[in-house]
């Protein structure tokens, strides 16, 4: 037992140490803009414009349960134009940004951990090395900076489609009128909700994709080195954002109760 | 000159290269043979720093190739074009992009320039015409000669082969030759080829070492390395299962039953 705790703690101190290792690489790798700077917008489109469907599928579908939930919940109790209050800041502020952070973490955090491993076991990031390119810059950069790009703008899609068919489900299923909704979504409103919802899935978008990135270049041992890359790259993204979401929610949201 | 100097390297318990020296001259063709996970990919990949010595030095034109910066590495890797053993090309882009990759890293090269020099480069390696198609498009063999393409079209100073003839059909793996010893005739590259194909070997190479338990066993001109008299030479360049190393081996368990190890193996 002793022995398999101190293998375990080596292990996790080594995976720390090679975690920092990566992010000296990428900091170094920053100033060769003529590298990365060509292949951001490309991997913008790759991220964020290809991940719209199943973010706004998703949100879609949230936005309907909340509205029948919220109704159910408050039946009686309280007026029910409350109703769109609940709908819109749940989902700007919380279900908007986490649901689609981790629908994302899957698609984009596994294609980017596949791609990369795939790319390392099959020497190609050793080809980029020997024609004179930083992988990290050519590689890395791009993937996280369309992350923190265009993560936000994606939920914000997700955000608009949730509320739209949280709405459409109040005032055609519930007893809820346009006014009673658009009275209850106005009520509580605050634009520090779209910011800290934004905020919430830039930093999901960044972590997310810089996982997935030192995942994969870390990837050895052919086709069942990159499935143990990419299944990882899942479970730690699907970690950190939960981790990320309560520490976002106790530095930004505690202030609003004092 | 590509000068490997007592290079020691080990992945974790496995000791790949132990003491391992060898020159390569300007000008000439080295072929590196020796058995499959012996280390001579190993030993190449520190020319370009992909990997760095536990020990003991490389040095090309006289720079250790450890000791140089970030920008003084990419200066030397922009001199030495490295064909890989399953040519890495990359599967997202065209042959075009593929082989212009490196000449866009390059200052100063116009787009008519890179195009004009990925065209020479594809018919040097006769793959004329394939510029639009795609890595999955192309067989084996045709992939290799893109790689090689992709590495001519540098104008390097040197040029590392790693396995270049392996899993191919023997009138491919002969065309192969044929495109290393021709790429050397009209660029003058300094190279050298890691092989286990000795028909190959006697073929595109002026000197041939072989790498064994990590270091040179043998080093010497093609009709040298014919003539050997050295059993364990003998018998990788015919290709017998029996031989020098079954004998070595034979003699290592011997001894090390008389004193008393077990599982003592080469």
């Amino acid at each position: 037992m002793v022995t398999s705790l101190g293998r375990r703690s080596i292990g996790l101190v080594t995976g720390f140490g090679q975690f920092g290792r990566f992010l000296g690489n990428v900091a170094r790798a920053l100033p060769d803009v003529r590298t990365w700077g060509g292949l951001t917008a490309q991997q913008m489109r790759r991220l964020g414009v290809d991940s719209l469907p199943i973010a706004l599928f998703i949100a879609a579908f949230t936005g309907i349960v909340l509205a029948l939930l919220a109704s159910y919940v408050m039946t009686g109790a309280v007026p029910p134009y409350l109703v769109g209050t609940l709908v819109t800041k749940t989902i700007t502020m919380e279900l908007g940004p986490v649901l689609t952070g981790l629908a994302l973490a899957g698609r984009v955090g596994a294609n980017i951990a596949a791609e990369l491993g795939t790319m390392r076991v099959t020497e190609q990031v050793d080809a980029l090395e020997t024609l004179a390119y930083n992988p990290y810059a050519f590689l890395v950069i791009p993937r996280v900076l369309a992350g923190l790009v265009m993560f936000p703008v994606v939920v914000a899609f997700a955000m608009g489609m949730g509320i739209f068919t949280g709405w459409l489900t109040a005032t055609n299923l519930l007893p809820i009128t346009n006014a009673e909704f658009m009275r209850g979504a106005r009520l509580f409103f605050m634009p520090f909700d779209v910011w800290y919802g934004l905020l919430k899935s830039a930093s999901f978008g960044f972590v997310i994709t810089l996982i997935g990135c030192h995942l994969g270049l870390a990837t050895r041992g052919g086709a069942e080195g990159v499935g143990r890359a990419t299944t990882r790259t899942v479970v730690y993204s699907a970690e950190m954002i939960l981790v990320l979401d309560a520490y976002w929610a106790v530095t930004l949201l505690r202030g609003h109760f004092q | 000159m590509i000068e490997f100097r007592d290079l020691y390297k080990a992945f974790g318990a496995n000791r790949v290269l132990e003491g391992f020296t060898l020159e390569v001259r300007d000008g000439e063709t080295m072929v590196i043979i020796g058995y499959s996970g012996t280390g001579k990919s190993v030993a190449i990949k520190h020319v370009v720093g992909l990997l760095e010595p536990d020990a003991g030095q490389v040095a090309v034109d006289g720079q250790v190739v450890a000791e140089l910066s970030r920008a003084a590495l990419t200066g030397l890797r922009a001199t030495i074009g490295f064909v890989f053993q399953f040519a890495a090309l990359f599967d997202s882009m065209t042959i075009f992009d593929n082989v212009a990759l490196g000449l866009r890293r390059r200052p100063g090269i116009s787009e008519g320039d890179i195009a004009s020099r990925v065209a020479e480069a594809l018919a040097l390696v006769d793959l004329a015409g394939t510029e639009r198609l795609m890595p999955a498009e192309l067989s084996g063999g045709m992939r290799k000669r893109v790689g090689l393409a992709r590495a001519i079209a540098l104008k390097p100073r040197y040029l590392l082969y790693d396995e270049p003839t392996t899993g191919l059909d023997p009138v491919t793996s002969a065309v192969i030759d044929q495109l290393i010893v021709r790429t050397r005739e009209a660029l003058g590259v300094t190279s050298v080829v890691i092989t286990h194909d000795m028909r190959s070997a006697y073929t595109v190479g002026d000197r041939i070492a072989m790498l064994y338990r990590g270091r040179i066993r043998q080093v010497g001109t093609v009709a040298e390395i014919r003539a050997t008299a050295d059993p364990v030479v003998r018998q990788f360049i015919e290709g017998r299962p029996d031989g020098g190393r079954a004998a070595e081996r034979a003699s290592l368990s011997q001894t090390g039953q008389e004193l008393g190890l077990e599982g003592v193996d080469a």
